[in-house]
């Protein structure tokens, strides 16, 4: 009785399995490919693939299967969930890395500064707090001053507009510095804001 | 017996659809090529070599960015530098530590040109390349 009570759940379990996957498939036949989810989403595949298999390199050519996979030099790095999945500033404060400051002197050292910039936004955005240190850590004074940006607050007009295309903050970050997207946002726009007496403000008018 | 069999089928046609799905949905709209790596294709086609392919992330465990954006003046701009061979060889770009001191000397053509012929100069899985729309504008902004 036991063993007929287990076949029968199995059966059914099976049963609804077997329902659940041909109605999908069935389902999947019928919409729309314009109408699927995400469309427009463009999702990495791969993250880190080898050379060979990057979409860039050309797999036939010698070199290419010579060159350092990413992944086996990542293995022990900080990991983030975007970009090259490399926290590189903790990967670079946790010693795990060494760059040089300097083309041939391995025992040069960056001048870092630490200062913080406050930059106000509108909206409901919490505001941007711009930390010299990190940038400082990878970087020298003249990368950015004053061909990027000047050097006196309250003078740079900063767009998200300018950063997605590549100008401003968009120089770096979107290429090779962390991107911009949703689980992005924070790390610059990380000042919150007093919500409630905006929308008190914004319900007002 | 039956039920197993039904349900080994059954395990079968999930899989399958599992991976019909995958396919689906990361097959040519997925990007492959490792974030920030840069396509440089100025003249490479135009001569019959292979164009080169930096790898930004390799560079960047051992060099800090101002080496090369800062001391040596790399542009911050894909194909911007106008890279060419004559250049490398007088010891400029490239060409200040590809040089057999320190690092791998320029005879290894293959290193560099190394991508697929016809890859346009790019930057290589960038928020403007993954871009749905063209960036916001607000309403009155030229």
């Amino acid at each position: 009785m036991r063993m007929n009570g287990k076949l029968f759940s199995c059966f059914s379990l099976s049963l609804v399995l077997f329902l659940a996957s041909s109605v999908a498939q069935a389902a999947a036949a019928q919409v729309d490919p314009m109408n699927q989810l995400n469309v427009n989403l463009k999702k990495v595949a791969t993250d880190n693939p080898d050379a060979a298999k990057d979409g860039s390199h050309d797999a036939t050519n010698e070199g290419t299967l010579v060159l350092q996979a990413p992944k086996a030099a990542f293995g022990a790095f900080v990991k983030s969930d975007f970009g090259n999945r490399v926290d590189w500033v903790q990967t670079l404060r946790s010693g795990k890395i060494n760059p040089r400051a300097d083309r041939l002197d391995p025992n040069a050292e960056l001048d870092t500064v630490d200062f913080n910039i406050h930059r106000p936004v509108k909206g409901f955005m919490p505001d941007v707090i711009f930390p010299h240190k990190q940038h400082t850590e990878w970087l020298k004074c003249q990368n950015c001053h004053d061909s990027i940006f000047i050097p006196q607050k309250g003078a740079n007009k900063i767009s998200m507009a300018d950063i997605l295309q590549g100008k401003k903050c968009g120089v770096c970050h979107g290429k090779v510095a962390f991107p911009v997207k949703t689980s992005t946002c924070k790390k610059c726009h990380s000042q919150k804001k007093d919500t409630a007496a905006l929308i008190k403000k914004l319900s007002a008018q | 017996m039956f039920s197993k069999i039904i349900l080994r089928g059954a395990s079968k046609v999930a899989v399958l659809s599992v991976l019909v799905a995958i396919v689906w949905f990361a097959g040519d709209r997925a990007a492959h090529a490792e974030y920030g790596d840069v396509v440089i294709n100025n003249y490479s086609d135009k001569i019959g070599m292979r164009p080169a392919v930096f790898p930004h992330w390799f560079h960047r465990i051992r060099f800090r960015c101002s080496v090369c954006h800062a001391d040596l003046g790399f542009k911050f701009k894909a194909g911007g530098n106008l890279i060419n061979m004559e250049k490398i060889m007088n010891g400029e770009f490239c060409g200040a530590c590809h040089n057999g001191e320190v690092a791998w000397s320029i005879e290894n053509c293959a290193m560099c040109h190394s991508g697929t012929p016809g890859t346009p100069t790019q930057i290589h899985n960038s928020t403007a390349q993954r871009l749905v729309a063209p960036a916001y504008k607000a309403p009155g902004a030229k």
